[in-house]
């Protein structure tokens, strides 16, 4: 393992200032993610910002009725605070699904956002994979790939997106809060994330050192009628074949408005706009709700072992808006 | 047997000292001048090494040492090829261990393995497994000594004449030992002596293993494996990290600890070999079953045969006048398989418990009823009555417990809510064997008593359940009784395997403490000052018994429920009856009971070692991507047993009960599986992209 050092900054822009003059250190939030792929070699920082202490671990609520967490507060006090629960409840139950309860204690809310791929080739050293090495090859797209995606993936890198958090916040249109080296700015969730194109090492449009400050939900009334439907392949501790956010506004039994993501399809979390498309403005059955989805995925070129997961996203984009349309 | 502390339940004497950190792995002995080592797996399948170049590594901060074959100490060429380890260019599988870095911290060993740099020449490789494969062939003889292949009668004429028939094959993937404690050791040398702390789960063996390869009289050898975090077979023999350590610590001379990590356990320590299994059932319109074939195909490496009987279950466990089994293998270029819990008995069963399933359908009989028409108190492989054979005891007793009584044979008929529920069936089998010990009893002048016998606890509770043994041959409270295991330099005793520690050890210490009441008896005076001790070896004894067919038996019953739109397939409830001689301790005995059932479970749902054939090697290999069962997925597992006494098995009466849980118990879920949706998945694990989708669900 390589040696680094430590740093604690004193205030954002210590931090951030650290990042700009060191061409190879790295935040370290949590570490749950960073850590371990420091042991295995595949990220190699000599300097870790240890970000955890700044002032950077609130829920507050905003005066228009939106919420802003701190990018420090843990991924289990997020889902256990008091408003999470009752007006996203997408939210908490998307963290509730992930991990375990160890490593939702250390996790952050700006480390969940930016943790790698879960993709084999990706998190061993001896084998190719262009998003550790660029220009090392894909092994995922001819190799093992059950588990990647379906959707917007291209020769050069078919992984996925793995963190649930994300997922649950793209479809609450959250504001992501950043510090760049020239100072702060909002990113608009669905903006921060990367399709893998030519060059799958860039997973967000940051630039370099950025600095996840917070994430703003603006105010979603609707959201007290959300869920997150998660299928993995065994009952815990188990990253998603498939998962769904899902919020539903019904005015008598017309969708009103509706906010679908979904998980484990895409290089990114995937707003599947399409689907909500078809769904505004008609009355909710729960054919509609395949039809929507067959509309999201009409474009799914599911790989060697992976066409599982589109009849599986289909079913569980029925489960959720069914579930949520009768509740 | 007069104190009668056999049959209670004490709970471990260690369990005090594990829930609170203080009981010692194989690393953690504080030893001064430790060095760390790390194992460098080679990048290639099958070739050459060309070129080490550790100019890097050595100018990297703490690294002391890189040991590869061209500096290693020489082993001998011993009999265990894999062992042979950094002796020669040659690498015969991925992952193969071809270099060690030894540092001054474990973080320095890592960056330096990371830093040698090995060329090497490779050439083509063939590692997946087909039942195609030009590399089939018949070996001599399966593990441990069965025949290859059985027949009697004429398998194809009584197949071709009977009214009903199953003809299926299933498939079973790599899967991969994962015990807690990886393979660790600490190895210090000292005066042309090794001592090593090694996780084992059999000190005796490890001994003269590392005494031949290093060319020293066993008597310079000690193994110390006082607690070891699980094998599952795995630790069965001496592997390669106790080996690695020990020529890293004569290499530099200085004391070497080395662990595996998670991801280095995966191949290179052994693991159970994928297997192709063809059944063929034939039965008359009762369900008596007339003709059975049982084909298994299995792999091996190119360095060592590992024939696991995989068909060898089928032999013993129902009658039939015509009967077949064969074995064949296949060397690929992969490190070679091991035993995992039941080698060869879980496989084997999981295809003709499956199979059975298929046939009680096809028959139109209820699957237990089916095992009990094909009951046989004659082995109708030795053609001898069985010991004891109590399989429809538990097959009543286990349908009685599950509730199976009223059970509706028809596929996909209940429901609840989103979820369909079936329920399903298995029987199990495992031999009751025992190999030759030696133990020790001493009694001492304050009427305390020592035991001691180089046998190990992997973590089942044999410690306990010795000690118990061990008091109630001496005939006093267990209280007054030490007992010592885990050490060499203790009487030999075999290893913890097979399911036959218990019932070989105990039978050493019986004979030792029977001796020791002997002796005591013609000492009126009393214990003298300086003790007086017993002996006992029960080579002659084992030796001499006479070959009888001894098994232990289970039935399994499972229920689970399958998500109708996603496939996902979970546990509801899982109940075993086990019929395995006496119970020792009710709480660890049903510790290795649930334990090997959910490990069926997880055999059943979770757990596939993946290959990628471009590579050679296991792509998830690691407990985030190689799932195995978690508490959350066993929401109900109870086991029972059967008072059962069998006279013609060993002093202690004991059958064994470590890997019998496992027995039977993915045939139980797959069938229940089956039951519930309509679809019978013949390649495990049944994970839910194999039934999502399929129209039957929906
Ligand atoms: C076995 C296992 C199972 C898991 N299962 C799931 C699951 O089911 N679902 C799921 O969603 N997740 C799962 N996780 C992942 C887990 O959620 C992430 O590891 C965790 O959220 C990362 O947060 P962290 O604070 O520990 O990040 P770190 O590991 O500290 O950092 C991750 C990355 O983010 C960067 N970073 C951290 N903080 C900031 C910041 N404020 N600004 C900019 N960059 C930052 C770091 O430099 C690093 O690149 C699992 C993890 C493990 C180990
Ligand atoms: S899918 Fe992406 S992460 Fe995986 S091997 Fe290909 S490039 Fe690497």
């Amino acid at each position: 393992m390589r040696a680094f050092r430590y740093h604690r900054p004193a205030d954002v822009a210590d931090a951030v200032a650290v990042l700009a003059a060191e061409p190879q250190a790295a935040y370290l939030g949590g570490g749950t993610n960073l850590v371990d792929l420091m042991k295995l070699g595949v990220q190699r920082p000599d300097v870790l910002v240890d970000v955890t202490r700044l002032p950077l671990d609130t829920v507050e609520e905003a005066p228009d009725g939106g919420l802003r967490i701190g990018a420090t507060v843990r991924n289990s006090d997020l889902a256990a605070h008091p408003t999470v629960r009752r007006d996203y409840p997408v939210l908490a139950r998307a963290l509730l699904a992930a991990a375990s309860g160890q490593l939702r204690n250390m996790a952050t809310t700006g480390g969940n956002l930016l943790q790698r791929t879960r993709c084999v080739y990706f998190q061993d050293t001896g084998k190719a994979c262009n998003k550790r090495e660029p220009g090392s090859g894909c092994a995922a797209l001819h190799g093992q790939n059950r588990d990647l995606a379906v959707l917007d993936w291209s020769e050069q890198c078919v992984a996925t997106h793995p963190s649930d958090l994300a997922v649950a916040l793209t479809a609450l249109d959250t504001v992501v809060e950043v510090h760049e080296p020239d100072g702060p700015r909002d990113v608009p969730i669905t903006a921060l994330y990367r399709s893998p194109g030519t060059h799958p090492e860039r997973e967000t449009t940051l630039a370099r050192g950025t600095l996840i400050t917070a994430v703003r939900l603006p105010p979603l009334p609707a959201a007290r009628r959300s869920t997150y439907v998660k299928v993995r392949d065994r009952a815990s501790f188990a990253f998603a074949v498939g998962s769904v956010a899902a919020v539903l506004d019904l005015d008598g039994d017309v969708v009103r408005d509706v906010r679908l993501a979904y998980g484990a399809v895409a290089h990114r979390p995937w707003r599947a706009y399409r689907a909500e498309e078809a769904l505004r403005g008609r009355p909710f059955s729960p054919e509609l709700a395949a039809r929507a989805a067959d509309a999201e995925l009409a474009e799914a070129r599911p790989l060697r072992h992976n066409g599982f997961k589109v009849p599986l996203t289909r079913a569980i984009t029925v489960r959720a808006l069914s579930e949520l349309a009768s509740s | 047997m007069s104190t009668g502390a056999v049959g209670r339940a004490y709970p471990r004497l260690e369990g005090r000292e594990k829930v609170t950190g203080t009981a010692r792995y194989a690393v953690e002995y504080p030893v001064d001048g430790i060095t760390y080592g790390w194992a460098v797996p080679s990048a290639v399948v099958r070739g050459r090494i060309t070129r080490v170049d550790t100019t890097q590594a050595l100018a990297s901060p703490g690294v002391l040492a890189v040991v590869h074959h061209g500096n290693a100490p020489r082993l001998a060429p011993g009999p265990e090829p894999e062992l042979w380890l950094l002796q020669e260019p040659a690498v015969h599988y991925r992952g193969q261990y071809v270099a060690v870095v030894v540092a001054t911290s474990l973080e320095a060993a890592r960056e330096g393995a990371r830093l040698v740099r090995i060329d090497y020449d490779a050439g083509p490789h063939s590692t997946v497994l087909t039942d195609d494969h030009p590399g089939l062939y018949q070996p001599d003889h399966v593990n441990p000594s069965y025949p290859t292949d059985t027949a009697e009668g004429d398998f194809d004429a009584g197949y071709a004449a009977a009214p009903v028939r199953v003809d299926v094959t299933y498939r079973t993937p790599a899967y991969h030992n994962n015990p807690m404690e990886p393979h660790a050791t600490t190895a210090q040398w000292r005066d042309g002596r090794l001592l090593v702390h090694d996780s084992n789960q059999g000190a005796t063996s490890v001994r003269a293993t590392l005494a031949e390869l290093f060319e020293v009289p066993p008597e310079s050898v000690r193994v110390v494996a006082q607690h070891v975090g699980g094998g599952f077979g795995s630790k069965g023999y001496a592997k390669a990290a106790v080996v690695l350590t020990a020529l890293a610590a004569r290499h530099v001379d200085r004391p070497v600890k080395l662990a595996l990590t998670r991801q280095q356990i995966f191949g290179p320590i052994g693991y159970r070999t994928p297997t192709i299994q063809r059944v063929r059932l034939a039965a008359d319109a009762d369900g008596r079953l007339t003709a059975i074939c049982h084909d298994a195909i299995s792999q091996t490496s190119t360095i060592r045969e590992f024939a696991e009987q995989t068909a060898v279950y089928t032999r013993s466990m129902y009658a039939a006048p015509h009967r077949r089994t064969t074995h064949r293998l296949v060397r690929l270029d992969v490190p070679t398989p091991f035993w995992m819990r039941a080698p060869g008995e879980c496989p084997g069963a999981y295809a003709l418990e499956s199979a059975m399933d298929e046939l009680a359908l096809a028959v139109g009989i209820d699957p237990v009823e089916l095992r009990i028409r094909n009951d046989t108190e004659v082995d109708p492989d030795q053609g001898r009555p069985f010991t004891s054979r109590n399989l429809v005891a538990c097959l009543r007793e286990g349908a009685q417990r599950f509730g199976w009584t009223d059970r509706d044979p028809t596929p996909r008929a209940r429901r609840d809510g989103r979820w369909l529920i079936g329920t399903g069936m298995a029987g199990s089998s495992y031999p009751a064997r025992a190999r030759p010990s030696s133990a020790r009893a001493t009694a001492r002048p304050d009427g305390s008593f020592l035991v001691q016998i180089n046998a190990t606890d992997i973590g089942t509770g044999a410690r306990t359940a010795i000690w118990q043994v061990a008091a109630d041959a001496l005939g006093v409270p267990p209280e007054r009784v030490e007992i010592h295991i885990g050490d060499t330099a203790l009487p030999t005793a075999p290893l913890a395997g097979g399911s036959m520690g218990t019932a070989s050890w105990s039978w050493a210490v019986i004979r030792a403490a029977q001796t020791l009441r002997e002796k005591l008896q013609d000492l009126p005076g009393g214990v003298p000052a300086d003790d007086v001790s017993a002996d006992a070896d029960t080579t002659d004894e084992v030796g001499g018994q006479p070959t009888l067919p001894r098994y232990a038996y289970g039935a399994q019953f499972a229920e689970v429920r399958v998500d109708a739109d996603t496939g996902e397939v979970r546990l509801n409830r899982m109940l075993g009856v086990f019929a395995a001689g006496r119970v020792v301790n009710p709480t660890t005995a049903r510790s290795q009971l649930i334990g090997g059932m959910t490990m069926g479970l997880s055999m059943a749902l979770h757990e596939e070692g993946l290959l990628d054939e471009r590579y050679g090697d296991w792509v998830n290999h690691d407990l985030a991507t190689y799932h195995i069962t978690g508490c959350a997925d066993v929401e109900s597992v109870e086991a029972y047993w059967l008072d059962e006494h069998d006279d013609e098995l060993n002093p202690a009466g004991v059958k064994g009960i470590g890997e019998i849980g496992i027995v039977g118990a993915a045939a139980a879920i797959a069938n229940a599986v089956h039951h519930a949706t309509g679809v019978r998945v013949r390649d495990l694990p049944i994970r839910l992209d194999k039934l999502v989708g399929t129209s039957s669900l929906a």
